[in-house]
């Protein structure tokens, strides 16, 4: 549920100069793969965040930061909708390596949004157990408060998944593949809505957003890179048209319902707290 | 996408089971094999599928994902999957992903079939 007018940062060519320095740099994981293999652990091991039950996360300037601490993760097997897989693809051309490509998305992720929505990671980028804050513009003035959390990250891939509350139980997996003499670079979401109320919301037109806020996130990306005409290609697969009814109760985490509560309730939790401070005031 | 490093081997355990051993790295791009010995190991027969993961070596998200899918078409033929021989790596993936919630995993091949043969 998001609005996408395009995002928050236009590409200039200084912008796209500086990627290309940064897509010069090498991949950000190689050093830990080499050293897990020495270590004897698979080579995947330092790209997996660690088990974690419930997110902790800290405050993050510009953001509201609710709906995420204490949450726990969902995959699609805790989602109640439809499951789908969306993939949204662009030709990177044949001058951008798929490590390059991944390398300024991971550091550079949050400009990419489309205007309206914020994203507060870490300010190192993108890395295995980092969770980010997002508000996502959902109309009337509200923003849906809620986070993502980063699963796997290497050099040429990474994964978000989301905590229970968000919109959609699920991961989305950003990558970019050789395919030929050109880098197609994509990101491909799996999902169910975490809720019947989110399963409406996307049916009337959740799903249509989604897709534009995706399609504008991959088009900046491609101005990032060079790209003189990004296009994306979007494809839409129901994976399985059942709903899992037994997690209908996932509505009592409702980020967009406890967004728009908070965002009603701000004024009278600001008066409150002023009345305290006067009483203290006066008493002490 | 690059050729799949993998390979899943199909054993029969009875009428109704079926083992799949899986050697290699597991990622998006091993979903034709992965799903052909889903075809090799299931039939309306088979009720029960084990996975194998003792070969394994390595595995990204996309294969998940993969396993996810796999999930999706055993729970529509109303067959249940189980899980063995993950290292402690792996199985903490499986964890952190909830995919245990929904494949059951055990120690060994004989815990796996005693736990699904009833």
């Amino acid at each position: 549920m998001t609005e996408t007018a395009g995002p928050d940062k236009v590409a200039t060519a200084d912008q796209i100069g500086l990627s290309a320095r940064e897509a010069a740099a090498p991949p950000p994981d190689t050093a830990p793969s080499r050293a897990a293999a020495q270590a004897g652990l698979p080579r995947d091991s330092a790209s997996w965040a660690r088990k974690v039950d419930r997110l902790e996360v800290g405050h993050r300037s510009g953001v509201r930061g609710t709906n995420v601490a204490g949450r726990r993760l969902t995959g699609p097997v805790q989602g109640f909708g439809k499951m789908w897989q969306k993939t949204y693809r662009m030709d990177a051309g044949s001058q951008i390596t798929p490590e390059q490509a991944i390398a300024t998305w991971r550091a550079n992720f949050p400009e990419f949004w489309p205007k309206g929505n914020r994203f507060a990671g870490a300010l190192t980028g993108i890395n295995p157990g980092d969770v980010a804050l997002l508000d996502l513009s959902i109309g009337g003035g509200v923003k849906l408060s809620t986070g993502v959390f980063v699963l796997y990250a290497d050099a040429e891939s990474f994964t978000l998944m989301t905590p229970q509350g968000h919109m959609f139980a699920g991961w989305i997996t950003f990558s970019a593949e050789r395919e030929g003499d050109t880098t197609t670079v994509q990101a491909q979401v799996l999902m169910r809505a975490n809720d019947p109320l989110y399963e409406i919301a996307m049916t009337l037109g959740g799903h249509r957003k989604e897709d534009k806020f995706w399609a504008a996130t991959l088009t900046a990306l491609g101005r990032r890179l060079g790209l003189p005409d990004p296009k994306v290609e979007t494809r839409s697969t129901c994976v399985d048209s059942k709903r899992q009814w037994r997690h209908s109760r996932n509505v009592w985490h409702n980020s967009m319902v406890r967004s728009v509560l908070q965002t009603i309730s701000a004024p009278l939790v600001g008066l409150s707290r002023l009345a305290r401070g006067m009483n203290s005031r006066t008493n002490g | 996408m690059n050729a799949p490093a993998i390979t899943m081997d199909v054993r029969r355990i009875g009428e109704t089971t079926a083992v799949v051993d899986i050697r290699g790295e597991v990622t998006a791009a091993c979903e034709p094999v992965l799903m052909s010995a889903y075809e090799a190991a299931g039939g309306t027969a088979t009720s029960r599928l084990v996975l194998n993961f003792g070969g394994l070596e390595y595995m990204n998200s996309g294969g998940i994902g993969m396993l996810v899918t796999l999930l999706v078409r055993a729970n529509r033929q109303r067959q249940q999957l189980a899980a063995y021989g993950l290292s402690e790596h792996y199985r903490e993936i499986f964890e952190l992903t909830r995919l245990d919630e929904a494949i059951t995993i055990y120690d060994n091949e004989e815990s796996a079939l005693h736990g699904v043969v009833r």
